[in-house]
């Protein structure tokens, strides 16, 4: 049996190589097939990797911790106090979460000399605020905030171009404060960020928590607790850790916080998915063409074989183990391939000259390449299995040949 | 009288549109163990027909057909790959050999489909080889050998399982003269020898100059038998 399979092996892969061309050119299609599933879905996980994380780098955070009504209402009345002893230990001990902070959000009006705009003011404690946010690596122009009392003001580019205003230039911000009076307050800008989106640049102003509690008159409260876990993965477990420690605070996860993020990771892999599909069917089709060719021509051969008293069902085998090799020599060299281009692009792929168009769906000018090992294992999977699936209409052909038809053709 | 071959009341209609052509009609033969047999007649005679029908390639309209005692007409698809397999062996008039495996291979690919061990396999391949004087020729693959050459390997792979019949179609067909010669001396030296039964379908006068038993069939029917010693 075994000597049986070596026999159909070789017969196999001996017929592979009787007409090159074709063989190279479904080879070709099938390593394309491959290497287009593999960096497709790489750059689907890096587009989702990268809007995901970009949002959790611009404030959200893996968790945020709130006042029960302040998602809903974020205003001042809706801050809540410092978290209890207990709650900064939990966040503080462990070793899942990397770094953690208390911040004031308040809707504010900033005004320059010539024009003013909507934001939202955000205090923050400048030196937690480093490892858990964009904002230290993203202050490209002046300064970094010292500490909580800090009497300068970080904003985005953009809203300085807007602004018409610079670094050491003065501005004024108001707001609500905690007895529904406008409390307003000047600011000399000390740093000016840049975010990957616009839009964050225009959306929000930092300064100091202590400066922003006393103009407000809130004393020690906050608005929010934003919280950087080791990974995404773990995000979870944590969340239900620190709801068991604060039952009555509300405590969100980044998809809780961000409903269309996660709609859009799920939209993405849902494309992903389709893309494999569409890739298959293109792919099969060749397949199925090119072994249907061979078969034709070999037609001969086929009622030799049956004449010299070989099974219908090995004849089978034998086709199956042509398709086999195909599949096999395919899915190697598409999967090089792949891994080349993850090489060559591990820094990302440049779409700045699509910018503009992808700024707009949220995207930056680089694109990680993020493969997962998931989805190499489901691309190879999917071209074997249906592809070996598919052979097996050519392989039923050659196997039913009548014995006398297929020698008396010529 | 052992009879390796009986044919009884042998038909093989076909239909062409409303005109039917028996192309074998009512056939009675029989052929005897260690027979060399000529089959001739002029095209579209029916001898193709017969060699088929006899090898289990495919099925009469009526009759009987037994080989080795067995009723071939009546057998299942596998049963007479079977038959082929272990009994019989073919040669046709021409693309006998798998194009893709050496002289030796295609003589062991039989033995491989028996189940045969590697070693006794490639020892038999090789005496076989000898015998048909294919000597140093054994790694060639099919399209580096002559017509000649491959003829010798088909009889070589008919003949390396020790079958009781070999079915010849036009063998000589495609060779000149001598080289047809050379093969029919060496068909007639293995019937010598092993005592296998030879049924070799021709026009050839070269070729039924070998025959032992020369058969004559016109138009589905045997019209001549002549016994020569
Ligand atoms: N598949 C078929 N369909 C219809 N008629 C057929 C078929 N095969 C053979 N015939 C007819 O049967 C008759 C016998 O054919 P056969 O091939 O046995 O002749 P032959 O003696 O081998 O001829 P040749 O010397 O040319 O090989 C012919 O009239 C032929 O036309
Ligand atoms: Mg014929």
């Amino acid at each position: 049996m075994v000597d049986y399979l070596k026999l159909l092996l070789a017969l196999g892969w001996r017929n592979l190589w009787r007409n090159r061309r074709r063989t190279f050119v479904i080879l070709f299609a099938i390593a394309l097939g491959v290497w287009s599933m593999v960096t497709m879905a790489a750059f689907m996980r890096g587009i989702i990797h990268q809007v995901v994380n970009d949002a959790i780098n611009n404030l959200t955070g893996h968790i945020q911790i709130h006042a029960p009504q302040y998602r809903d209402d974020p205003v001042i009345e809706h801050s809540m106090t410092l978290p209890s002893a207990a709650l900064q230990e939990l966040l503080q001990k462990n070793e899942k979460i990397i770094a953690w902070s208390a911040r004031v959000r308040v809707p504010a009006v900033i005004a320059s000399e010539r024009e003013s705009s909507g934001v939202t003011l955000v205090g923050i404690d400048p030196s937690r605020e480093k490892t858990l946010s964009f904002l230290f690596e993203a202050t490209k122009k002046g300064r970094y905030l010292k500490d909580v009392e800090d009497k300068g003001v970080i904003i985005g580019r953009k809203l300085a171009e807007r602004l018409q205003t610079g670094v050491g230039k003065r501005i004024v911000l108001m707001s609500q404060d905690r007895n529904n009076e406008i409390a307003d307050r000047g600011f000399r800008i000390v740093g000016i960020f840049d975010a990957t989106l616009e839009s964050t640049e225009l959306a929000y102003v930092f300064v100091g928590r202590s400066v922003v509690q006393k103009m407000l008159g809130m004393g020690q409260d906050i608005s929010e607790i934003g919280i950087k876990t080791r990974d995404r993965e773990v995000v979870d477990a944590v969340t239900a850790k620190l709801r068991q420690a604060a039952p009555r605070l509300d405590i969100q996860p980044w998809n809780v916080l961000q409903p269309l993020l996660q709609a859009r990771v799920t939209i993405n892999n849902g494309f992903t998915i389709i893309w494999f599909v569409v890739v298959f069917v293109a792919m099969g089709f060749g397949l199925v063409n090119t072994l249907l060719m061979a078969v034709f021509e070999r037609t001969r051969e086929f009622g030799l074989f049956q004449a010299l008293g070989m099974r219908p069902r090995f004849i089978l085998g034998q086709v199956m183990c042509e398709a086999f090799f195909l599949l096999l020599i395919g899915l190697a060299i598409g999967n090089l391939l792949s891994l080349l281009t993850l090489q060559i692009y591990s820094d990302g792929i440049d779409v700045s000259g699509l910018a503009k168009g992808a700024q707009m769906i949220g995207l930056s000018n680089v694109i990680p390449l993020t493969s997962q090992l998931n989805d190499v294992v489901v691309a190879n999977a999917l071209v074997i299995g249906l592809g070996l699936l598919a052979s097996f209409y050519p392989a039923w052909r050659a196997a039913r040949y009548v014995p006398v038809e297929a020698i008396t053709r010529t | 009288m052992e009879y390796t071959v009986v044919c009884k009341q042998l038909s093989k209609l076909y239909h062409q549109g409303d005109v039917t052509i028996a192309a074998l009609n009512k056939v009675d033969l029989q052929i005897q163990k260690g027979g060399f047999v000529c089959l001739s007649g002029p095209s579209g005679s029916g001898k193709t027909t017969l060699l088929n029908m006899i090898g289990g390639l495919d099925h009469p309209t009526s009759g009987e057909i037994h080989v080795d005692g067995k009723r071939v007409d009546q057998m299942s698809k596998a049963d007479m790959a079977e038959m082929r397999l272990r009994q019989l062996g073919f040669v046709f008039q021409a693309y006998n050999l798998i194009p893709v495996l050496s002289a030796h291979e295609n003589v062991e690919f039989v033995m491989q489909l028996q189940g045969m061990d590697k070693k006794t396999r490639a020892d038999k391949a090789r005496a076989i080889l000898k015998e048909v004087g294919l000597e140093g020729m054994e790694r060639r693959r099919p399209a580096e050998l002559s017509g000649g050459q491959q003829q010798r390997v088909a009889v070589a792979r008919a003949m390396v399982s020790g079958p009781s019949l070999i079915l010849a179609d036009e063998p000589t067909a495609n060779l000149d003269s001598v080289t047809a010669e050379m093969l029919l001396q060496m068909m007639r030296r293995l019937n010598d020898v092993h005592g296998t039964t030879f049924l070799i379908s021709t026009h050839d006068k070269l070729v039924m100059s070998y025959a032992k038993r020369l058969i004559g069939l016109h138009d589905g029917e045997i019209v001549d038998d002549e016994r020569r010693n």
